[in-house]
């Protein structure tokens, strides 16, 4: 069989791949290919047909089909080659990629730079371990917005939703506009996952209750089904035994959190995150196997489309100047950063620190909502920069920019830490 | 006085609305906090998308949205009206489906394109 040779292969057609695929184009890469596994690209983005996407990046409230249409459009503007329906089965250190699709049967593909752009699954059922039989109704809200949203279909009359992540409060909205009667959202945390203004305008416009620090402790129903029990949880989120009650429904949503989707990344040997479940990445978004690069919700969960927009077009940049030089981007002093107090991870892990980079942007999130922080960056135990914030949530993605200046501050050899404190 | 959580972008801010003092706002971040707390209390408005049946595309729903807010008061209606719409393609982004959707002043639109190519 003959190898295909392509400078720069793009495994996923959704958000991340098709602003990667852009940017490298735009900085001269003749020789791109995006490999997407479904019928058309645009991902998720096609079953969001809710509003609130594009406006950081367009300053449009966009929907999420009309988010996906202008990058599509920019993608078909340009040279690059597109296979549907292309499912990639392995990926090694070598960067060679075995395809399989319906029109091509099976194929070789060796690439000299990779962006990984696959995205990210809902943690399902078995993620979370809910007790009880295991009936029909019990499923995904991103899998019932697809049935919803897509196929036209109905996935039940009364319906449950286990977790307040975004998906399940706009799934919640969409089913009660549909005539479903939305029974409760369940969140097993004292807080919603999903963002205020989902609670607001998904939850409380259609008088759903939202009952936090509750959990469904059982799922009752042979074929399908047929009431869920709800308790309360203690402040170790074990169920309070007495609070049970049971609802009955014909449907439970889970929004349990999303995962980004690595297999390929293991099986190339990319070193991974235990925190953000995605690859370990330098500044420039390239994974720790040379000409291998990540962005989108397969390096970290994003809240915003807009924010894998802007992050997937600087790996597409990255991608195409390891390719310009054929060599590693990489060299400086190797630092490592550190997540320190308040913060649950940061994105890059790592960096070069490179006499021209001129600016590095480093992304986390925090591990606790709290109103009036600052977040230190310190290196080799000396505060370089301060950043102030009103508000923080777990929920919302947080951003720092470090200028030249600051960069210039930073020790060999040491770590750079961030943390998050109080301002007084 | 009562208590709303700003929708206008994720920061969502705890306002308070003075119902007897003109619906004074205060606990917003930004003037645009200012004015969703009058609108809010005044006359709520909301964005409406859904899907209706599509035929010709191969694919079975085309997904759209009102052009604007509508008065959340007629959301429902809209959505009547939506259910019972068959259209077929080709279909254009931004296409108008309805034009003053259940008297709102806004349109119904598509929010994708199908070229019609399909089954």
């Amino acid at each position: 069989m003959k190898t295909q040779q392509y400078d720069l292969v793009v495994i996923g057609g959704g958000p991340a791949g098709m602003a990667a695929a852009v940017s490298a184009y735009d900085q001269g890469v003749r020789s791109i290919v995006i490999l997407e596994r479904d019928k058309q690209l645009g991902g998720i983005l096609n079953q969001c047909i809710h509003n609130g996407f594009g406006l950081h990046h367009f300053k449009e409230e966009l929907s999420g089909p009309e988010y996906a249409e202008r990058y599509i459009k920019d993608v078909r503007a340009r040279d690059i080659e597109v296979r549907l329906e292309s499912m990639v089965l392995d990926l090694n250190s070598e960067r060679i990629i075995q395809l399989v699709s319906p029109s091509h049967g099976f194929e070789l593909i060796e690439a000299k730079a990779v962006i990984l752009a696959m995205g990210s699954r809902e943690r399902a059922r078995g993620g979370i371990g809910t007790p009880g039989t295991r009936p029909a109704g019990v499923l995904t809200a991103g899998a019932a917005q697809r049935y919803v949203n897509l196929e036209g279909q109905r996935v039940g009359e009364n319906i449950v939703i286990l977790g307040s992540g975004d998906i399940g409060l706009i799934m919640a909205r969409r089913l009660s506009l549909e005539g479903c009667k939305v029974h409760a959202c369940v969140e097993i945390m004292s807080e919603p996952g999903g963002l205020a203004r989902n609670i607001v305008q998904c939850l409380q416009d259609f008088d759903i209750p939202l009952l936090l620090s509750h959990t469904v402790t059982r799922i009752e129903g042979k074929k399908r089904i047929e009431a869920v029990h709800i308790a309360k949880v203690d402040m170790q989120m074990r169920p309070i035994p007495g609070t049970e009650r049971r609802v009955a429904c014909d449907t439970l949503l889970l929004s349990v959190g999303l995962i980004p989707e690595n297999e390929l990344s293991r099986a190339a040997g990319v070193e991974l995150d235990n925190r953000t479940k995605g690859p370990q990445v330098f500044e420039n978004l390239q994974t720790s196997v040379p000409g291998v690069f990540a962005c989108g919700n397969v390096l970290h969960i994003h809240d915003l489309v807009d924010h894998v927009s802007d992050e997937s077009a600087r790996a597409g940049r990255a991608a195409a100047a390891y390719l310009s030089k054929q060599t590693d981007t990489a060299g400086g002093d190797l630092i490592a950063l550190e997540a320190g107090r308040g913060l649950r991870y940061t994105v890059p892990q790592r960096l070069h620190l490179r006499p021209d980079l001129e600016k590095l942007d480093i992304f986390f999130r925090v591990t606790h909502t709290a109103e009036e922080q600052k977040i230190i960056v310190e290196s080799g135990g000396k505060q370089i920069a301060l950043f102030r914030r009103v508000h923080v949530a777990p929920g919302e993605m947080e951003k720092i920019t470090l200028p030249a200046k600051v960069l210039a501050e930073i020790q060999p050899g040491a770590k750079l830490s961030l943390r998050l404190e109080a301002a007084l | 006085m009562k208590e709303l959580i700003c929708i206008v972008c994720p920061r969502g801010c705890h306002l308070k609305v003075d119902e007897n003092d003109d619906y004074k706002v205060t606990g917003h971040r930004c003037a645009r906090g200012v004015l969703y707390g009058y609108q809010e209390m005044t006359a709520p408005t909301r964005v409406v998308t859904s899907t209706v049946v599509l035929e010709n595309a191969g694919e079975e729903r085309c997904p759209v949205r009102t052009s604007q807010a509508v008065p959340k008061a007629k959301m429902f209606e809209v959505i009547d009206i939506v259910r019972k719409l068959k259209i077929s393609a080709p279909v254009s982004l931004g296409q108008v489906l309805v034009p003053d959707i259940a008297g709102s002043g806004a349109d119904l639109i598509a929010t994708r394109s199908f070229s019609g190519t399909g089954n």
